[in-house]
């Protein structure tokens, strides 16, 4: 199922949560809505969901204008952030909640069959008798997306889906919804503040600020071409110098990089830690090392240029590096936004 | 852009406006008849016969006795209690100890006993055919049909309120705080006032404001211990009593008016101190369960 | 690991605790209890179930049962209209929920008898439709339901509150409607506190004298409540009589106690940890 939002608008008392927002989403597509905290993301989602009514615009499910439609009737399958899942009900009563209370009728065994195969897909045989206060967080997570499926859903919401687990389960269950998603072929849309898992996981990732899209493409276009200073630094790690932009190139010290498209004057090189590098002679922007952190792939050089600014980049695991050491910051790339 | 303001919030359930609406005449209808109306009925009542039965009626003799005796038992009830609810929650938030559960329910037991079993349980504890009856007799000590007796029916049937108040709140202030205050060379008395007590404070006034409620209205098992001497053992409910069956009603309705007015004003101070996170812990389907 | 405590005056706390319940609350209990169980097996068994003993529980536990009941539909949807709607007057409607407790029993029990006796503000009008109210057993079932109303009201207020909203949305995604999701969500959720202001409410009902004695005709066999036959039997000094009926009083409220703890228990099993 394909969805649009058209110009949607969603304001909270006096607070404007989402501005204009338009976005098309196609059929089968893993999408990401990402941004920092009050960025709209969770809100748009709602209304994707009918959990929360657009104030202005339009949400085309298919052809039809979904707009209106209560949560009920809109046919989408919503994991909450805390999962949601109802304490009273064993796991399996949980995952057949849906098509109980379903204006479709199915009978008795059509259910469990279906529940057990739920079961099976979120790997979770077996555990039909518990209740959700007996079973791990990350074992919450796959009953709240199994409940969610089991109707059917046109479209699949996850709100933080994995926000609330551990690292290394956040990790699996990331691959594992992948492959679900892959053998599913369901249009889903999730939010996530964690750009890691936005990257990892979607075919495309939105990134929001503000209540209005920024940017959005593909992990590859968003990584590789950041349209803004806040999508550069939202993205990662981001070494932040001042330049002067001349006839399309970017000055700093004896070095410069091209700056297409941006105007004359005062402008933000931004290079992440992997672009720069560490040199005793120049041309490069000149510098002294003041710590080396070790890590397990690599060393990361802390460094104060003659300016003052703070550098952050890393080095080769063999390179001899100390503190105190004077040298030149070299470029491999970088981006620069005018200021 | 069109901003239409029907599409606020998505109905919760029971936001049907029909629903909603019947549900609200009908709560609010019941609530006028059966809670508002008896409240308005005793001032009509009261003043039935005029503002000079009125005045007469409390400027009575054995009304001011009866009020007098109702103070002095709140004044002696309720700080007794307060210390009791104090001791208790302190004992029982901030130590572990074995049969602190069972501890609980027995503190509770005032609320589920009828105060006409608790009347009838003191009367063979200080009664003539009770445990300490002969004894007192022989020292001439009068409990039951007297004042002691009055104030102690009523410290059982209130003991538990003030304890209840404080004890989930301080639950859920751990122990963390008095610890700290402790490691810093604080007395445990000292550890009380300057660090427990200005975080139960509203919901210790609380308390002792549903005590105070409580002991001044308490009727039934005060009136198994007070021997209903008029003018020597009436508090206030019972006066009320004695004139309605005396076929006076305008006057136990004036004396009523009283007990009314002090229960508005307990309501309004309970409000009042609600807006200050009394009362707002969260009492879990089980106290008992809190406390493990 | 238990850690040590440091925390000074437990000796001094729990002595003060223990001696007061001591004192107060378990002595004279059970001092009525040695008192009943001194009357011998035949004799006690005698007086508890005599006809007139018989009909007073028997009228106490029906209007109690009754009120109960009311105050359990009643209470239910006052919660649910001061937590989930906001309307004008709402927090006095919520404030005055209280009154009952505030308002002391003796002064109610006029204040009801007032309004229901025969020439009374409502006992008129019923009058007029055939229904009889004061002196019956539906005015005990009345005076109950005033002084019993707020603890389901307050019982189920705090959960209705802190119900979570994902819940019901997640139903609502789901497909349920209002009705499917407030008997297979909410109402389960609620269970729990239900069951505690049901049971307290019908302790309280059980136990009430003050309210109902004015309102009730207190004729023997048809509307003595069981605390009014106790207070009869003081009165004329057949102190035993009174002990023994008032034990049943309270061995049925432990009893209560009892049955509601376990109860809640398994309308919570699923929060066990397994």
């Amino acid at each position: 199922m394909k969805i649009r939002l058209e110009n949607v608008v969603k304001t909270f008392e006096n607070f404007r949560a989402v501005k204009d927002v338009s976005l098309d989403i196609e059929s089968g597509e893993l999408v990401a809505l990402l941004g920092p905290s009050g960025s709209g993301k969770t809100t748009i989602l709602r209304m994707v969901a009918g959990l929360e009514y657009a104030d202005g615009g339009h949400i085309h499910f298919g052809d039809q204008d979904a707009t209106d439609i209560p949560v009920r009737d809109r046919g989408v399958g919503f994991v909450f952030q805390h999962y949601a899942l109802f304490p009273h009900m064993t796991v399996a009563n949980n995952i057949a909640f849906g098509m109980k209370v379903s204006k479709v009728k199915r009978d008795r065994a059509a259910i469990e069959a279906r529940v057990t195969d739920l079961l099976r897909l979120v790997r979770l045989e077996g555990l039909g008798d518990r209740f959700p206060a007996q079973i791990s967080g990350g074992q919450r997570q796959r009953v709240a997306l199994a409940r969610a499926l089991a109707v059917d859903p046109k479209v699949l919401l996850l709100d933080e889906p994995f926000g609330a687990l551990d690292a290394n389960v956040r990790r699996d269950l990331r691959r594992w919804l992948r492959e679900i998603h892959s053998e599913l072929g369901i249009t889903t849309l999730f939010v996530t503040h964690d750009q890691e898992e936005a990257l990892d996981l979607a075919d495309r990732v939105v990134i929001l600020k503000d209540g209005q899209i920024v940017q959005q493409g593909t992990p590859q276009e968003v990584c590789r071409d950041p349209q803004s200073a806040f999508v550069m630094k939202f993205l990662g790690d981001a070494n932040v110098i001042a330049a002067e932009v001349r006839d399309g190139r970017a000055h700093v010290g004896d070095i410069s990089v091209e700056a297409p498209g941006v105007v004359d004057g005062k402008a933000e090189l931004y290079a992440r830690p992997a672009d720069l590098d560490w040199s005793a002679e120049g041309p490069g922007i000149a510098a002294t090392i003041s710590r080396v952190l070790d890590r397990p792939d690599g060393r990361r050089v802390l460094a104060v240029t003659a300016a003052g600014e703070q550098l952050e980049f890393n080095v080769e695991p063999e390179r001899v590096v100390t503190a105190g050491e004077g040298g030149f910051v070299t470029l491999r790339r970088a981006k620069v936004f005018a200021v | 852009m069109s901003t239409l303001p029907t599409r606020k919030k998505p109905p919760r359930v029971g936001d049907n406006p029909i629903f909603r609406r019947t549900l609200i005449g009908i709560v609010l209808v019941l609530v006028a008849f059966v809670i508002v109306a008896p409240l308005i009925i005793i001032g009509v009542e009261a003043f039935s016969k005029g503002w000079v039965v009125y005045r007469d009626t409390i400027i009575h003799p054995d009304t001011l006795h009866a009020i007098g005796l109702t103070v002095l038992a709140a004044l002696i009830a309720v700080p007794v209690n307060t210390a009791f609810g104090i001791a208790a929650a302190w004992a029982i938030t901030k130590f572990d100890f074995w049969g602190k559960r069972f501890l609980l329910v027995v503190i509770e037991i005032p609320f589920s006993v009828s105060p006409i079993v608790a009347g009838v349980a003191y009367l063979f504890v200080y009664g003539l055919q009770g445990l300490f009856g002969p004894l007192l007799d022989a020292y001439d000590i009068k409990i039951l049909f007297a004042v002691p007796g009055i104030i102690i029916a009523s410290m059982f049937v209130t003991a538990p309120f003030v304890a209840r108040e404080l004890i989930p709140l301080m639950q859920a202030q751990g122990r963390d705080l008095e610890e700290a205050a402790t490691s810093l060379g604080a007395s445990g008395f000292r550890t009380f006032l300057s660090v427990t007590l200005p975080n139960v404070k509203w919901a210790l006034l609380y308390g002792v404001i549903l005590c105070n409620a409580r002991v001044m209205g308490e009727f039934g098992a005060v009136s198994v211990v007070s021997g209903n001497i008029r003018g020597q053992t009436n508090t206030l409910p019972l006066h009320i009593e004695l004139l309605y069956h005396d076929y006076q009603a305008a006057g136990a309705f004036a004396s009523a008016s009283i007990l009314a007015t002090i229960a508005v004003f307990t309501i309004i101070a309970k409000v009042l101190l609600e807006r200050q996170g009394a009362g707002r812990v969260r009492k879990t389907a089980n106290p008992a369960e809190k406390i493990a | 690991m238990r850690r040590r405590n440091v925390l000074p005056g437990l000796p001094l706390s729990l002595g003060v605790t223990l001696f007061y319940v001591g004192l107060i609350v378990v002595l004279p209990l059970v001092a009525l209890v040695f008192k009943a169980a001194s009357l011998g097996p035949a004799d006690y068994w005698q007086i508890v179930s005599s006809p007139r003993a018989v009909a007073s529980y028997r009228v106490t536990v029906l209007s109690a049962l009754g009120a109960t009941i009311f105050n359990l539909f009643f209470g239910l949807s006052l919660a649910w209209v001061i937590t989930r709607y906001r309307f004008p007057g709402r927090r006095i409607v919520d404030a005055v929920v209280d009154l009952p407790f505030a308002l002391p029993t003796a002064v109610a029990g006029i204040a009801l008898t007032a309004l229901f006796a025969n020439n009374g503000w409502f006992g008129s009008v019923l009058e007029s439709w055939g229904i009889k109210v004061a002196y019956t057993p539906l005015g005990i079932m009345i005076a109950m339901c005033f002084t019993s109303l707020p603890f389901i009201v307050r019982t189920v207020q705090p959960v209705l509150e802190d119900l979570d909203p994902a819940l019901e949305e997640a139903a609502q995604s789901l497909g349920g409607s209002d009705w499917t999701i407030f008997r297979k969500v909410i109402l389960p959720l609620l269970t729990p506190a239900l069951l505690a202001g049901v049971s307290l409410s019908f302790a309280r009902c059980l136990g009430e004298f003050g309210a109902i004695i004015f309102i009730a005709g207190n004729q023997p066999m048809s509307t003595e409540i069981t605390a009014l036959l106790i207070f009869i039997r003081l009165e004329e000094y057949d102190y035993q009589a009174a002990a023994a009926i008032a034990s049943v009083l309270l061995l049925t409220a432990f009893f209560m106690l009892g049955i509601t703890n376990w109860l809640q228990a398994r309308a919570l099993r699923y929060t066990v940890k397994g």
